[in-house]
């Protein structure tokens, strides 16, 4: 088979997968249904395989045919298979697989399961073009397409009105992005005339650092990974996204649409790198929501909220690490963030599962014998997060902390402060959650189950990967090859190009132990610190009435969404009200409507000179007449005299 | 010869039919036309392929004026007629089902105005277009008044005296150069302006302008259409939005650019900013709206604005943008009405109030609904999308600042039209929703075909930018 | 005026100058004019038009002589014949009103008042 071949089938498979499943899944028996749309991702999985294979370290582009020209504008609908859309392939049709193969257990009792396969597998397409597109645009189309399966999989269970809010919050959110994401690429065409990667890169290295339109083009393509993302001041959808179904939250709003930014900056990185300004605002608005993300996280009852706010925190983290050039290290903690907050999202699935779908924890308790396997795999990734060695998280966010150590040390106290919250409400959640006495009702004792096979097969699966995935980047202290570094090293040429030094770590070898030292301090301080609380003091949240105080305004997410509303959503719907009612029907139809009845009134005044009185007539015609020959008479005695006077 | 029978064929069964009173000859005869002119179309694009100049055709008309019937093809009136025999042909699958009394007097008004339209965009004469410009209205303004719900007659009349008010504009326009020139042929019209007086050429500009504004239309002309799109009957609508409107772009693009070459100079970029006010406005009014057909003439409008404004900043991708998206909105309009006409006819309200949980008893409806929604929001790989990004590009590249404010429509856009459908398709069912059937056949043969278009041109824009790109590159003015 | 065809002119026109008809005609027209003016017996304003009408055509007939060009003369049968048709409609109507509101006073006839 040939290379652009296998290709072209990694995103068509998935899309055949789509199609089979939607157009037939009435037709097609429920069993059939979670095979097709596993294994066209398990296929899809085995072509990024064996494209990896034939993978000799240069780009492969796959030109499939000329999608838009305009003018001397080209945009062609091409492929590229790097070292970073390998690595991005890996972690989508991997974690991807995984996914689906639980959603088969998990959504079993779901009426619409095929229909729940077909979306899945449209994601897997969307996410699959995004990374593998050849330019901007394919990006694009990638982008806006995970965003309305993100839309249809939210607001999978419609009926529920909330969950239907949710799914338009979060696609009107990121097409703000987009918005940004789209004048980027308007500055990209302008600039650089084109919009393949290859080109754009290569024409980029002739500017100089710090020069305006790059940094323009960059703080645009900023404001698209921000909404897709879930950055500070676009983050509030990705909380409420939790209404989807949880195969939905771990795939798409864990493990891979919402690092789709991280992956458009590492993909830009030579942009990025041109424009300190722009990493500067990258890491701040990162450790922002880094910092925002963990306090809100602390004190959250929902297990799916807590969750999604950890996702927006580590999000920040994956941010900062980028905003001070480490793209490697957030591209690794893309990777391993991949592997254990799947990880968590599915465990808290199969929680919710055994709980009869209560996500509240203040209901649960002591599931650590009931559920086994969920609760060591839930420990795991509870660990892997919180930054313990050898887990995966920890080497990943190591990484980022010693970068971020280098270029700033205030960012790196917030952001170890950060790291030392996530341990806290990670365990926080750990111990509610597993230990201590069973508070749900009866009934819900009486139904606790362990999960089908389906759901606990991909729980350690994910779980072997939250325990090994850190050691293909391991820290420069152990004289280990950090096979990652290493592997997308070739996508920095043109960053090299632009900026002398770049990659180039200066830390002292007793700096960086001193560094890793104190992070894995921090967080066994935190879970220390939780374990006191709610482990071995066997606290549990407070009911919502009694919540008061600070903690209410921390329990309430800061008021966001009721400030975005104020400030945005009342406005433009009073705005629209007012455009209707004052100007559309007074202004514009009242102008037209007074032009009319003017007509209609100048007709009433002129009428009364029709008195029908033929009298008045005559008199009217004969004066008419005067006035006609006065003037012809008039202007010929005018013309003569002039005449006479020459 | 081709182009006549391509005209002739629709205008002579629709006056048939007019007259005809037997139901099923209409049908049938809807039915034979409507596929006879599809593949009289592809066979003229075949043509047009080989050799443009078989398709001119000229009679001497009133030859003692130098006017001539003339008509011809070239890639834009290529593009426009083929959108005019698709969805005119798709109007009528639609209209012959629904419950109308008189039906094949229906079906014979949207034939004549299938005609019509393909006169304007043939017309290779002044006045030939201007004649056809104002024929397209009556028939679709005789189907509202007829088939209209209640005080129609007050609004079909406020509309009519706008637009006759606007091409009587257009009609001193061209008397001024036919005065000049002593022929009424386009092409030789377009030697005109170089010569004349700039305030001359500013005046011009301005008799075309409104007269294509007010078609459009635009902002501010727009005061017609809210009422006139939500209260005729749908396939008066669909016609109106679908391809009247139209008509207003192309007059833009093949009467006042050319022939008002300067005064477009001067005052497009005044006009470009009103078209965006208008985008903007009309995007953030449908936001509020309940009424399905209203939200959609809201809408509909906005996109006019974008189409406008992109085709005056006279650049290749403006112009390529707003003719490709005169073909996707197209499209969505008539779907995006019909759609609003089946949910009507199954549940008895168009209030957004009335509605909701649709997609659990209609699912057929709600996918093929989502896709002509995603066509009009401009998802990638949908039509709208390759539209709206030439066009926004356009726009962009012609000021930034205009440029960022219409790229917040997509916003809106998405904001509009999700409320629209989850208000429609979502959330708990209503007592008007409760006992529906999904859409059969009959539905499905029109939906069906609009939503392949929206993907298939989509996915592959080329096939039509191909066509326009030649049109676009005779343009004056090009930057 | 016409002193270059002065010769054609038959001897029996030269003896009247034109000037003479045209005064004639100017002063009868004034006073059909100011007839119609003033007076407000429909009767009198129609015989007022008449002599408006006599006055052209006197005109007529005065140019045409000094012309040498019977055109006029002719069109001048044609006027008659109009006039005499048109006053018999005239005052036909005229007596349909008398009829109708027992006056001919043409300040009384307003039903047609916008």
């Amino acid at each position: 088979m040939t290379l652009s071949l296998l290709i072209t089938l990694i995103p068509l498979i998935p899309f055949a997968g789509f199609l089979i499943n939607g157009l037939g899944f009435r037709n097609i028996p429920k069993s059939m249904v979670s095979v097709i749309g596993t294994g066209a991702s398990f296929l899809s999985f085995l072509c990024v395989f064996f494209t990896y294979l034939q993978f000799n370290g240069d780009p492969v582009i796959v030109k499939l045919f000329d999608w838009i020209t305009v003018g001397s504008l080209n945009i062609g609908f091409t492929f590229r298979i790097d070292q970073l859309s390998l690595i991005m392939l890996f972690v989508i049709t991997g974690v991807g697989t995984l996914i689906h193969g639980y959603s088969a257990g998990y959504m079993s009792h779901d009426s619409g399961f095929g229909k729940f396969f077909a979306y899945l597998n449209l994601f897997l397409f969307s996410m699959i073009i995004l990374v593998l597109g050849g330019n901007y645009l394919m990006m694009f189309i990638g982008w806006e397409g995970v965003g309305l399966c993100s839309y249809l999989l939210i607001g999978f269970w419609n009926k529920n009105i909330n969950y239907a809010d949710a799914a338009r919050k979060a696609f009107i959110m990121n097409r703000v992005g987009d918005l940004g994401f789209l004048i980027g690429i308007f500055l990209i065409i302008s600039t650089f005339g084109t919009v393949e990667y290859g080109e754009v890169f290569g024409k980029a290295t002739s500017f100089a650092v710090g020069d305006g339109v790059i940094t323009a083009i960059t703080l645009a393509l900023f404001v698209g990974a921000m909404g897709k993302s879930a950055q500070i001041p676009l983050f509030t959808w990705l909380p409420d996204a939790m209404a989807g179904p949880t195969p939905v939250s771990a795939l798409i709003h864990a493990a891979t649409m919402v690092t789709s930014g991280i992956y458009m900056i590492v993909r830009s990185n030579v942009l990025y790198t041109l424009s300190p300004f722009t990493l500067e605002v990258v890491a701040w608005v990162g450790l922002a929501t880094a910092l925002l993300g963990a306090v809100i996280g602390l004190f959250q009852n929902d297990i799916k909220k807590v969750l999604a706010y950890s996702t927006v925190s580590q999000l920040g983290y994956m941010f900062i690490g980028l905003g001070v050039m480490a793209y490697s290290s957030g591209l690794f903690h893309v990777i391993t963030h991949a592997f254990f907050k799947a990880l968590l999202f599915l465990g808290a699935g199969s929680v919710i599962h055994a709980m009869s779908d209560d996500q509240d924890i203040r209901n649960m308790g002591g599931l650590w014998s009931k559920i086994k396997i969920t609760a060591v795999t839930f420990l795991i990734g509870t660990i892997a997060i919180s930054g313990i060695p050898p887990f995966a998280g920890f080497f990943s966010k190591d990484e980022i902390l010693a970068h971020t150590f280098e270029h700033n040390k205030l960012m790196w106290v917030l952001a170890l402060a950060g790291s030392f919250l996530t341990a806290f409400y990670m365990f926080r959640l750990f111990f509610v959650t597993f230990t201590g006495n069973f508070r749900g009702t009866q009934e819900q004792e009486h139904h606790l189950h362990e999960s089908p096979s389906s759901m606990t097969l991909p729980l350690m699966v994910l779980a072997a990967l939250s325990v090994l995935g850190g050691f293909i980047g391991m820290p420069v202290v152990f004289h280990a090859p950090h096979y990652l570094n290493d592997f997308l090293s070739p996508l920095y040429e043109g960053s090299r190009t632009v900026m002398e030094g770049f990659g180039q770590v200066h830390l002292s070898h007793s700096t960086e132990w001193i560094l890793m030292g104190g992070s894995v301090a921090v967080a066994i301080a935190a879970i220390f610190f939780s374990y006191s609380l709610y482990g071995k003091g066997g606290n549990v949240p407070e009911p919502d009435q009694e919540i008061s105080g600070f903690k209410k305004v921390i329990y309430d997410k800061f008021y966001i969404d009721e400030l975005y509303n104020a400030l945005f959503v009342k406005p433009v719907m009073r705005l629209s009200s007012w455009l209707y009612s004052a100007m559309d029907n007074k202004v514009i139809g009242g102008l037209i409507n007074a032009i009319s009845s003017g007509v209609a009134e100048a007709a009433g005044v002129l009428r009364k000179l029709q008195t029908g009185n033929i009298g008045t007539y005559v008199w009217l015609i004969t004066l008419g007449v005067i006035i006609f020959l006065g003037f012809s008479v008039g202007t010929e005695v005018w013309t003569s005299l002039k005449s006479i006077s020459k | 010869m081709l182009t006549l029978i391509l005209f002739l064929l629709p205008l002579i069964s629709g006056i048939f039919l007019v007259w005809n009173k037997s139901n099923g000859l209409a049908k049938t005869t809807t039915v034979l036309v409507s596929l006879a002119q599809i593949a009289l179309f592809i066979y003229t694009a075949s043509v047009f392929r080989a050799d443009a100049s078989a398709l001119d055709y000229s009679l001497d008309w009133l030859s003692d004026f130098k006017v001539s019937f003339h008509l011809g093809i070239d890639g834009l009136s290529l593009v426009m007629t083929g959108l005019t025999v698709v969805i005119s042909g798709l109007i009528l699958f639609a209209t012959k089902d629904l419950s109308y009394g008189n039906i094949s007097r229906l079906l014979g008004l949207i034939l004549i105005t299938e005609a019509a339209l393909i006169g304007v965009f043939a017309a290779k004469d002044a006045f030939l277009f201007y004649f056809f410009f104002e024929l397209a209205l009556v028939p679709v303004y005789l189907m509202a008044n007829l088939w209209g719900g209640d005080g129609i007659a007050r609004i079909t009349l406020k509309m009519f005296i706008y637009t006759v008010f606007g091409s009587l504009l257009m009609l001193v326009s061209f008397v001024v150069l036919y005065l000049f020139a002593q022929t009424s042929e386009l092409a030789d019209l377009a030697k005109i302006p170089v010569n004349l007086r700039p305030g001359l050429n500013n005046l011009l500009f301005w008799g075309f302008f409104i007269a294509f504004a007010v078609k459009s239309p635009l902002f501010p002309f727009h005061g017609w259409l809210p009422d006139a799109y939500s209260k005729s009957p749908t396939p008066a609508t669909m016609l109106l939005s679908g391809l009247l409107s139209k008509m207003g772009i192309y007059g833009i693009l093949r009467i006042l650019i050319p022939l008002a070459p300067a005064g477009t100079a001067n005052f497009s970029g005044l006009v470009i900013y009103f078209c965006i006010v208008g985008l903007i406005y009309g995007s953030v009014i449908a936001i509020q709206q309940f009424h399905i057909k209203r939200l959609i003439a809201y809408s509909s409008f906005a996109h006019m604005g974008l189409m406008a404004a992109a085709a005056l900043t006279l650049s290749p991708s403006g112009i390529q943008g707003s003719v490709f998206q005169m073909v996707a909105h197209g499209f969505s309009a008539v779907g995006l009405f019909y759609v609003a006409k089946i949910i009507y006819d199954k549940t008895g309200s168009r209030s957004l109030a009335d509605l909701g949980g649709m997609s659990q008893r209609a699912p057929r409806l709600a996918v093929l609904f989502m896709i002509i929604l995603l066509g009009s929001v401009g998802l990638p790989l949908t039509n709208g999308f390759v539209g709206e990004f030439l066009m926004l590009r356009a726009i962009f590249d012609f000021q930034h600042i205009l440029g960022i404010t219409a790229v917040i429509s997509i916003i809106l856009a998405a904001v509009y039209l999700l409320r629209l459908y989850q208000k429609t398709m979502f959330g708990p069912v209503t007592s008007f929703t409760e006992n529906i059937e999904d859409i059969g056949v009959k539905e499905l043969v029109v939906l069906v075909p609009i939503a392949l278009v929206i993907i298939i041109t989509g996915v592959f824009p080329n096939c039509l930018l191909e066509l326009s790109s030649g049109f676009a590159q005779t343009l004056p003015l090009i930057k | 005026m016409f002193e270059g065809s002065f010769e054609n002119i038959p001897e029996i026109f030269r003896q009247i100058p034109l000037i003479n008809i045209v005064q004639l005609a100017t002063i009868l027209f004034i006073i059909g004019v100011v007839g119609v003016l003033i007076r407000r017996n429909a009767i009198i304003i129609l015989m007022s038009i008449e002599l408006m009408l006599n006055a052209v055509n006197l005109l007529l007939i005065g140019f045409s002589a000094y012309n040498s060009d019977s055109h006029g003369q002719i069109f001048v049968f044609f006027i008659m014949a109009v006039a005499a048709a048109e006053v018999a409609v005239g005052l036909a109507i005229i007596v349909m009103i008398y009829r109708n509101i027992r006056t001919i006073d043409i300040g009384l006839f307003n039903k047609l008042r916008g």
